[in-house]
């Protein structure tokens, strides 16, 4: 076996040293009626060239975004990812450390996590933020938990129907065996009527949970929402999307007193969804009740200056029950991920990769609408993610999309049993072209999932052709169609 | 030879103009932002991030790396954590297509190769827990430790129970009472028993029909098997209780003794630890929960299963689960690590592989024991916890000073004052993939430092980028995003 370094010979010699004859002497501490008397029941051992063998035929056995260009969101998007990033990230004095609790022999963890944290607050427009947590969901449940903190307040915590519906689920598990009540205000038009907010607000609410843009993909009236919370006293939690900051307010504009996000979309694979990042950041007033390991910058004994894991008295290894959470491991690479990325990207980077997706977005729900019995299903504005309402049912929808060698969706009612049947999510990223929008949508068309084979056959040889057609000239009855894609103004 | 240039912070090799990353134009330029979107949403102003090119980028952040210490670079011994070798085919394997690139909104019949490595997983780590019972989607081991409460927690409602204590030793991981505070538990902490084991007569004052879960790592933090496990389990079983198991130590036991054998009814693991994740410089991790048969149905999910009849294999709630603990499967990243690993290793591997790191920690605990005495067990598992106190009242030499003395010998820290049990602790975890002539370099090394100059330690390390950070100003005047101040 690879990895064990010891001789036999070795091995002897150490067992004299311990002064004992055998290995299994020194498992004696163990009551023999407790030791497993039988070898594991396990697959037998495999060599380097047999597991690569092995996987990569597993691998095979899965249809991904490399066989089919994928328009899926609901919370996981295919955005590109830069080669640097990957070079980083694969650094092992990076990779293979653990939390930087020696500070002098981790100045390169705690520099980066210190710049993550720095380029959060940039992006979001908030005063601190913590070096990670552990998805999308997670993050907005330590700020639910945190705003109880913060507000003294642990009565009622109000989120809006537009949240992702498994965040939800999680704030749900979380708040399990809590005396509080989660009130969920409906969002029949794709997005939430102030006035409704308000209405579920009393004096014992601790915060309020947006998302913008929010699961259907429409963009919240942010600003107004978090008035709403800060007159009652609560607080606000604004879920993001940190792609769409390239072009929209950032929650600190917008009145955010904790910004959450899923960092996926900041140099990370989908990776059939994990590890993600969970993005936490805040005002400056609430600092001490934030989840999660902070660094802080200081001077070392030479006044010097040099970063610290910082304020860990909040922390489980030191507080223990009385800790602002259990979180110990968090997501540390893939906050090295994100730095990178954002690092690459910059301001241009950001606008344009924001910019393009909202282009190519919104050119796909003007086409996807253009055939029978498709349209948007709210008329509201949105960024690179938009829902569908489908009269022949969204699982068909996406049967024929993937027939034309596409991947849309999801479905809603996959995600949430609450959700409609013929309602579906499309997403956009500067990944996908013109091309393959115009061949998904000439797939998605009633007549095309009918046939036996005619139009679906000739959809496909489209979808394989757009790989090799980016700079094929347009359209052009397609450029003069210059209106915004929404249903009406 | 550090590039100062190179490593000062992003901020300031930002150069307005600058840009890492380039994106082609738009083919459908006619829908711009501000003609799809109303103008109250968008920004006016562009991001206030840094500027930097692509070369700026690398440098910088292959600089950083370099003052990192690491497993690929150094000896790790940290207490705790499992620091092993994490080896190279995890990481091409793990970003192979069709499983890197892999989206959780696709259809089942398209991942059945990768529902079914996670079928195999659960299988696999149901067998080394002797809990059949596995759900993969917890994040990390503390996620893991929240969402097996909460199952107990939901298994005792179902029963018409309503169970409020959950008991530790107070050589508990700090994740311990955290989570059973966040699962809404009332935390009942025990002292000190003898070694460092649980005082049973104590244990039993505690025990009553509130008495929901005692949770306990096992090998314990200082290293040592629990005699007692099988009573202790009995006795919260007898008032109805649970156990849980904190599966940090499990690099001790795998193939050896399971934690379903001695009495647990729930248990974590620490992918990253245990079974190589890698640790990524403060996680990812993966904390998959493992229970006994009659708790299956409260697990978090989705859990995946396989439908004999047509081969398929498939996502599947529990029926009465507690919910999700996160967003999408799991850490499924982390959890392919751990997949290769296993199918690396097969059951005699994993077996041998702890007896390699017993067989460390006891060699190197001998080595050391004359200079470094080990207040609890004549032998220890897969690691042990020494005490500096003589040190310390000798000599003034204390547990930090020879971890920062370390790192000038190019050996990382062991984990230091944890557990609270030991006075001036030094918790060293050898792991396995160490060999007899690193162990012994460590132990001269420790020697040596021993014989040194106090003062010479007391300003240790003296090799590094940086000595001694002053953490009292950090936390008095907390300075935790850049801002052009920072660099006055």
């Amino acid at each position: 076996m690879s990895y064990l370094f010891n001789t036999p010979d070795e091995q002897r010699e150490m067992l004299e040293t311990i002064g004992v004859d055998s290995i299994e002497t020194l498992f004696d501490q163990i009551p023999e009626s407790l030791q497993l008397k039988r070898p594991l029941d396990m697959p037998p051992k495999l060599s380097e060239l047999e597991l690569e063998q092995l996987v990569r035929e597993l691998a095979t056995r899965n249809v991904g975004p490399s066989d089919r260009p994928c328009f899926l969101g609901g919370g996981v998007y295919d955005h590109f990812i830069p080669s640097a990033v990957d070079a980083i990230a694969g650094r092992s004095e990076y990779y293979t450390a653990y939390t930087p609790y020696q500070a002098e022999a981790s100045q390169g963890s705690l520099q980066t996590f210190f710049e993550y944290q720095t380029l959060i607050c940039q992006l979001t427009g908030m005063d601190v933020s913590n070096a990670s947590l552990y998805e999308g969901g997670t993050a907005v449940s330590e700020a639910v938990f945190m705003a109880m903190r913060c507000t003294k307040r642990h009565g009622r915590v109000v989120l809006l129907g537009s949240v992702h519906p498994e965040y939800r689920q999680v704030v749900e598990t979380y708040l399990g065996r809590m005396d509080c009540e989660l009130v969920i205000v409906p969002t029949p038009g794709g997005t939430v009527a102030p006035a409704a907010v308000e209405e579920a607000i009393d004096d014992k609410t601790a915060c309020v949970v947006i998302q913008h843009p929010n699961f259907y993909g429409c963009l919240e009236e942010v600003e107004q929402i978090s008035a709403m919370a800060h007159k009652h006293g609560a607080l606000s939690i604004v879920s993001f999307d940190p792609i769409s900051l390239g072009i929209l307010k950032r929650p600190g504009d917008l009145g955010a007193d904790i910004a959450v996000g899923e960092g996926q979309s900041l140099g990370t694979p989908m990776q059939y969804g994990g590890p993600f990042l969970g993005i936490l950041a805040c005002k400056q007033k609430f600092v001490r009740q934030m989840p999660g390991r902070l660094i802080g910058q200081t001077t070392d004994r030479n006044g010097e200056r040099c970063f610290v894991l910082n304020l860990q008295a909040r922390e489980q290894h030191i507080r223990r029950e009385k800790a602002t959470s259990n979180i110990c491991t968090n997501q540390g690479l893939i906050a090295i991920r994100a730095t990178v990325f954002m690092s690459l990207l910059g301001p241009a980077g950001m606008r344009q990769v924001a910019e393009l997706s909202c282009s190519k977005a919104h050119y796909a729900a003007q086409k996807l609408c253009e055939q029978d019995g498709i349209e948007l299903a709210f008329d509201q504005p949105f960024f690179k993610e938009f829902t569908l309402q489908c009269r022949d049912g969204a699982e068909a929808i996406i049967d024929r999309a993937k027939a034309a060698g596409f991947d849309i969706g999801p479905a809603l009612r996959r995600v949430s049993n609450s959700e409609s049947e013929d309602r579906l999510l499309v997403a956009v990223t500067e990944c996908r072209s013109r091309e393959e929008i115009d061949a998904l949508a000439k797939a998605i068309a009633s007549s095309a999932g009918d046939a036996t084979g005619g139009e679906t056959a000739e959809s496909q040889q489209e979808a394989a052709a757009c790989g090799s057609s980016v700079g094929a000239p347009h359209d052009p009855t397609l450029r003069s169609a210059r209106s915004s894609a929404r249903k009406t103004t | 030879m550090r590039n100062e240039q190179a490593t000062q912070l992003l901020f300031d090799l930002s150069v307005p103009g600058r840009c890492g990353a380039e994106y082609p134009e738009s083919d459908c330029p006619e829908f711009s932002s501000t003609a799809c979107i109303p103008a109250e949403f968008l920004s006016d102003t562009p991001l206030p991030l840094p500027e930097v090119n692509e070369p700026d980028v690398i440098r910088h952040f292959t600089n950083l790396s370099t003052l990192n210490m690491s497993v690929d670079t150094h000896y790790y011994p940290l207490g705790s954590c499992t620091m092993k070798y994490n080896p190279k085919r995890h990481e091409r394997l793990a970003s192979a297509p069709g499983l890197v690139d892999l989206h959780p909104w696709q259809a089942e019949e398209d991942l059945q190769g990768m529902l079914q490595i996670q079928f195999e997983m659960q299988q696999m780590l149901g067998e080394i827990a002797g809990l059949p019972a596995v759900s993969l989607q917890p994040a990390a081991g503390a996620q893991g430790e929240l969402a097996a409460l909460l199952v107990a927690s939901a298994y005792f409602q179902d029963k018409g129970e309503h169970r409020t204590k959950v008991i530790f030793p107070n050589s508990a991981h700090g994740t311990n009472p955290a989570s059973a505070a966040l699962a809404g538990f009332d935390c009942i902490q025990l002292g000190a028993g003898k070694n460092g084991f649980v005082d049973l007569d104590e244990l039993k004052e505690h025990l009553d029909d509130q008495t929901a879960v005692f949770m306990i790592t096992n090998p314990n933090t200082l290293g040592l098997f629990e005699p007692e496990i099988g009573e202790i389990s009995k006795m919260l079983h007898d008032v109805g209780g649970l156990v849980y198991i904190d599966g940090a130590n499990m690099n001790a036991i795998l193939g050896i003794t399971r934690p379903g054998d001695f009495g647990g009814d729930m248990m974590h693991y620490n992918v990253h630890k245990t079974f190589t994740g890698p640790h990524g410089a403060g996680g990812p991790g993966s904390g998959p929960i493992a229970v006994r048969d009659f708790l299956a149905d409260y697990l978090p999910g989705p859990v995946v299963a396989h439908d004999e009849e047509s081969g398929q294999y498939k996502l599947r709630t529990p029926p009465k689960s507690i919910g999700r603990v996160r967003s999408f499967f799991g850490n499924v990243g982390i959890l392919l690590r751990g997949y290769f690993y296993l199918r690396t290793l097969g059951g005699d591997g994993l077996k041998e592989l702890s007896e390699h790191a017993v067989l460390n920690a006891n060699y190197l605990k001998e080595k050391l024991k004359h200079i470094l005495p080990v207040p609890n067990g004549e032998r220890c598992m897969h690691e042990f916890v020494a005490s500096a106190q003589h040190l310390q009242k000798e000599l003034g030499v204390s547990a930090m000073d020879i971890a920062k003395r370390l790192l000038d010998y190019g050996f990382h820290a062991p984990t230091v004052y944890f557990p609270l049990v030991v006075p001036e602790a030094i918790m060293v975890e050898p792991t396995e993939t160490e060999s007899k002539a690193t162990l012994d370099a460590f132990a001269e090394t420790i020697e040596k430092i021993i014989a040194e100059d106090p003062e010479l330690l007391h300003t240790a390390p003296h090799s590094t980028p940086v000595s001694r950070p002053n953490d009292v100003q950090a936390a008095r005047n907390p300075i935790l995003c850049w801002s052009p101040a920072c660099d006055a």
